[in-house]
């Protein structure tokens, strides 16, 4: 009798909540299997698919967002064995689960930690709030496969952005495998677009992107890249996260920082008077 | 008829020297290659002085004397120690305000009752406000012990020479920084009065330098190594460039830019009050204001009412002497931005919208510019689109509020907004879907060192004001 | 403005015929943001009047002062001493132009009648229960038809603010009409009693209904409740007055009252006068001080700008 023959898995994009081939009909195999090797083009594509979840993911209740981030928790904690058999460690997947717990809680507390009443001297109602700059586009960090990358995902979200990621070249299996997850824990499709392939082919054409609002450069090593990079969100003026430490800790307490770069404060005025 | 007679501020209260040096290290110097410039009187063409023009090694010196300062002096001294020395600067900039403001005026071109109302005791009030963060930094909400960044380098504009110093220097004072600033070309006589209150204050040597000079010796501080910080206000192509500037660097980089406000204006509108929010918007200052309300958004119902209080209300605004203190709109700041002012209108009434201005007299020597509207203007007018950073205002027209909506956000900047209307419900809507740093809701133009200011996309990055203001000066 | 400019005149005239219109139409006059409408009255009031300016606002403000006196302690001497006074402001200089009117209680009118007469300069009386107007239509309308019979040919009524403030529009608009035909040639002056009407928005309102109802003058105060003329009140009033011509051609003059004390006050207000509504309001048939003291202070910067020196009180008559 012979074995069973295995279904095996197609590993795809993952743009406006649809898992399409690149349009370049290209592939790369890691780890065994083919993956879809993005364009420039699947690029623009997955800004487009970022930008219309914009208005509904930024106008959602914050309520409402965290709920959909701590969905994402328990979808990951059902499929921890997915992730091991990557052989993301188990520990790892653990402290991405809890990282999607942290960030979810935060949703409906940003606002009264990092904005508030600002006493001006005169009759007037002042209150500061963060809002969302809009698309951002992340280079998740090579490792750890899946902490890092949710540790770059999940601040950009919990405050209402949408997000292109290009995923790690070398750990792209781990990301589209946490777009599945995505898929099905009521994330609207667009909030987080996951592009695999090669950093130099679909990272530049992000950073020129005049419909970006924001870079997140964390996982590019190569400080002439990065420079480059930056040099090209200069263009319009996108929001930069330069690249962290080789060393970083993913461990630890994550803070503020990843989230309120990513924020704009709106700050409005008006009038006290009968 | 009753003609107001001449009321023009003393200028006596001021004492320009003929010419100023840099001020590095607590003490003014020449400039190494001694090259100068003239500050001019954009009201009468008049020189003022002769400023040093700072070169390389001039910026070089002054970083390291900033650098020696935060390393031995200002980065290590207690903040409570920090704070009083910025507390006595703001005594200072009270107890000269009157100076201060003359000086101002004739520098820029400003009317005396906006130097001496609103500019200097802002002035005063951001350094009071930072003052008190100084021994405070541990409850900003950056951790319990957040570090200075070190040498900031301050880059800022002529259209509130001044503030825009405090905005920048106070911050970085409090946080424990030292800096190097470059005061605008055309107007840089209140920061050398600046760095006489500091040595009057007894400010260690080398916490503020001020390096005068023009496009050249900006670019050569902020891409100097030596620095930790770049701080920018102008325009947004040069934010651009120094973004370009700086990127790979560890520099780290807040841009405060252009901007083309809407000020929307709804058919339920305290009209009396929106007009006169119009008119402060877009004339205050003589519309040399980033965050000015240069396009008017009014609702179709009423934009024939509207315009009409409007053209009535522009008839009754005074142009001319900055000294009068019956003056409402002063002069342009210089001959290069009446150029530039006059280039955009030209090319509004020849794309086809209607100028108006009222009848009003200008001076003959000097740079003046006749308040403006363009009506029947569109989306696609460089008048709609492009800064033009002068009393020139774009109206447009809208029917609905999520058109309202989508013509203000239709723009790469966003800075500011308007909104006239006195249904709350609509301005939190409204508010809510402006992509602006700052909106203004039932009046305009209002500042307070309290409270954030700052722009989204092409407006620029970084918060000044308030506890978010602390964020671009420290390690966090 | 947004109301008033689109109606057709003649639908104005209509207004008072129904509670339901007049409620419509004030309420949708455009609505007066506090905090603004302050702030525009402090910038006119950092306006610099100096030397020929001055010069030309003082007699301006002279010119346009209701000499008042409104006590229960007056007598026929101290009224009559006051006309003498409108009369002649300054006795030591001819060029001194008289006062506006003279402003008493209708006993003292006759008194003040026989003063004035010919002078050119105006007699005005309180009249309808003045201040509070807490008496009956009919005795309201006794008291003005007694004070226009013994010389006044103007009249300073007061609205019913407790009808105004329950939304009771027609009742007070229907007092004005009334008080108004009682009248007869003599002009009327609407006190709106500001200082009761707690909102600008509510100051507009009644100025309107003021308006409407004939009133040929909006009057701040009666100087009777704590809270009298400020430049606010005053602002909010002009552009009623500004608006409400836009929309019928009638024009009506504004009168504030009451805390008025300085030449330094007095100025602003012409400012104001000047900048909102322009030229044609600044002239004593279109624009009137409520006051007592304020005309010796005026007297007083006159001289000082005549000779350069200041004067003291000593120098000015006390009537």
């Amino acid at each position: 009798m012979s074995e069973r023959v295995a279904v095996r898995k197609t590993y795809k994009l993952f743009i406006g909540g649809k898992f399409p081939r690149s349009e370049s009909g290209r592939s790369y195999i890691v780890q065994d299997s083919n993956v879809s090797l993005a364009s420039r083009k699947d690029a623009r594509d997955a800004v487009v698919a970022a930008r219309a979840a914009v208005k509904g993911w930024a106008g959602a209740i914050a309520y409402n967002r965290g709920q959909i981030l701590y969905r994402v928790a328990e979808m990951l904690e059902g499929r921890r064995e997915q992730f091991v058999a990557l052989d993301v460690p188990g520990a790892e997947v653990d402290a991405a689960v809890d990282r999607w717990v942290w960030y979810a809680g935060w949703s409906d507390k940003l606002s009264q930690v990092y904005g508030g009443a600002n006493p001006v001297a005169g009759p007037y109602f002042n209150l500061s709030a963060p809002e969302p700059t809009g698309v951002v586009a992340v280079v998740a960090p090579e490792a750890p496969a899946l902490l890092g990358l949710v540790s770059v995902i999940a601040p950009a979200i919990v405050g209402g952005n949408t997000v292109v990621v290009a995923a790690s070249p070398a750990a792209p299996l781990a990301a589209v495998t946490l777009a599945e997850v995505l898929a099905t824990s009521d994330l609207p499709g667009g909030v987080v677009n996951i592009l695999t392939g090669r950093l130099p082919e679909t990272v530049p054409a992000l950073a020129a992107h005049m419909d970006v609002n924001a870079i997140d450069l964390t996982g590019v090593t190569d400080a002439e890249l990065a420079a480059e990079l930056e040099v090209k969100a200069a263009e319009n003026l996108k929001r930069v996260l330069r690249p962290v430490a080789a060393d970083h800790d993913w461990s630890a307490d994550p803070g503020l920082g990843r989230m309120t770069a990513l924020l704009e404060t709106k700050t409005v005025w008006h009038p006290k008077g009968v | 008829m009753f003609e107001y007679a001449p009321a023009p501020e003393s200028r006596s209260v001021v004492d320009i020297k003929p010419s100023y040096g840099l001020f590095i290290d607590g003490a003014f110097v020449d400039p190494a290659d001694g090259g100068s410039f003239k500050s001019v009187n954009p009201a009468s063409e008049e020189v003022l002085a002769e400023i040093a023009e700072g070169g390389s090694q001039d910026v070089d010196r002054a970083v390291r004397a900033a650098r020696k300062a935060y390393e031995k002096v200002w980065g290590r001294m207690p903040g409570r120690d920090r704070a009083k020395y910025l507390f006595r600067i703001a005594r200072l900039i009270q107890e000269r305000s009157r100076e201060l403001a003359v000086l101002e005026s004739l520098d820029n071109g400003k009317p005396i009752k906006e130097s001496r109302d609103v500019d200097i005791p802002l002035v005063a009030a951001h350094f009071f406000y930072y003052a008190g963060w100084a021994d405070k930094l541990g409850h900003a909400g950056f951790g319990p012990d957040p570090k200075p960044l070190g040498v900031a380098a301050q880059v800022i504009p002529w259209n509130f020479p001044l503030l825009m110093l405090a905005w920048k220097i106070a911050p970085a004072l409090a946080a424990g920084n030292t800096v190097v600033l470059k005061p605008a070309e055309t107007t840089p006589l209140t920061a050398l009065l600046f760095a006489e209150i500091c040595q009057q204050a007894d400010l260690p040597a080398g916490v503020v330098n001020i390096v005068t000079g023009a496009g050249e010796t900006g670019r050569t501080l902020v891409e100097h190594p030596g620095v930790d910080k770049v701080a920018f206000t102008g325009s947004t192509d040069v934010g651009r460039a120094i973004a370009r500037a700086v990127a790979g660097s560890r520099k780290k980089l807040t841009l405060e830019l252009g901007g083309k406000a809407a000020n929307i204006v709804f058919d339920d509108a305290p009209v009396d009050q929106a007009v006169e929010g119009i008119v402060n918007g877009i004339f205050f200052n003589q519309g040399h204001v980033c965050c000015a309300g240069s396009r008017l958004l009014v609702q179709e119902s009423v934009a024939d009412q509207v315009l009409e209080s409007l053209k009535r209300r522009m008839a009754q605004l005074r142009v001319g002497d900055p000294l009068d203190k019956n003056t409402d709109i002063g002069a342009i700041n210089s001959a290069a931005q009446l150029a530039r002012i006059r280039e955009l209108t030209e090319a509004g009434a020849a794309e086809g919208a209607q100028r108006w201005s009222p009848p009003c007299e200008l001076p003959e020597r000097g740079f003046w510019f006749a308040p403006t509207i363009f009506t029947g203007v569109t989306q696609a007018h460089r008048i709609a689109r492009e800064e033009i950073f002068g009393p020139v205002l774009s109206v447009l027209t809208f029917r609905t509020p999520a058109e309202a909506v989508e013509k203000a956000n239709n723009t790469p900047y966003g800075l500011s907004a308007g909104i006239w209307t006195e249904k709350g419900s609509r301005i939190l809507w409204m508010a809510d879907r402006l992509r602006a740093g700052v909106v203004w809701a039932n009046t305009f133009n209002k500042f307070d060192p309290t409270s954030p200011f700052g722009g989204y996309k092409e407006s620029g990055y970084g918060r000044e004001g308030g506890r978010h203001g602390l964020e671009a000066y420290l390690n966090v | 403005m947004t109301a008033t400019a689109t109606s057709a005149r003649s639908d104005l005239s209509e207004l008072g015929r129904s509670e339901t219109a007049l409620r419509t139409f004030l309420h949708g006059l455009p609505g007066v943001d506090q905090v603004g409408a302050e702030q525009r009255a402090a910038q006119l009031g950092t306006r610099s009047i100096k030397t020929t300016a001055k010069a030309q606002a003082i007699d301006l403000a002279i010119r346009m002062v209701d000499l008042t006196t409104l006590e229960g302690a007056d007598t026929p001497g101290k009224v009559r001493a006051l006309a003498a006074k409108a009369l002649r402001p300054d006795p030591a200089d001819p060029s001194c132009p008289h006062v506006g009117a003279v402003c008493v209680y209708p006993l003292m009118v006759p008194y003040v009648a026989e003063v004035l007469r010919g002078s050119g300069v105006h007699l005005a009386s309180v009249a309808t229960a003045f201040p509070s107007g807490q008496a009956p239509l009919e005795v309201k309308l006794a008291d003005t038809r007694a004070a226009v019979e013994a010389g006044a040919d103007e009249i300073d009524m007061v609205i019913n603010r407790g009808a105004f403030l329950a939304g009771r529009y027609s009742e007070v608009y229907d007092e004005i009409v009334a008080t108004k035909q009682a009248c007869g040639d003599a002009h009327l002056k609407v006190i709106l009693e500001t200082g009761e009407l707690a909102t600008y928005d509510n100051v507009r309102r009644a100025s309107w209904l003021a308006m409407l109802a004939g009133g040929d003058f909006i009057k701040t105060s009666t100087g009777k409740v704590p809270v009298a003329a400020t430049l606010p009140v005053t602002l909010v009033m002009l552009e009623a007055v500004r608006d409400f011509r836009a929309a019928t051609g009638r024009q009506v003059g504004v009168k504030p009252a009451g805390g008025i004390k300085t030449t330094k006050d007095a100025i602003k207000y012409l400012v104001m006068v000047n900048e909102t509504v322009g030229p044609d309001w600044l002239d004593p048939d279109w624009f009137r001080f409520g006051a007592s003291s304020l005309l010796n202070d005026l007297l007083m910067q006159r001289t000082k700008l005549k000779t350069g020196v200041y004067a003291g009180p000593d120098y000015f008559t006390l009537d």
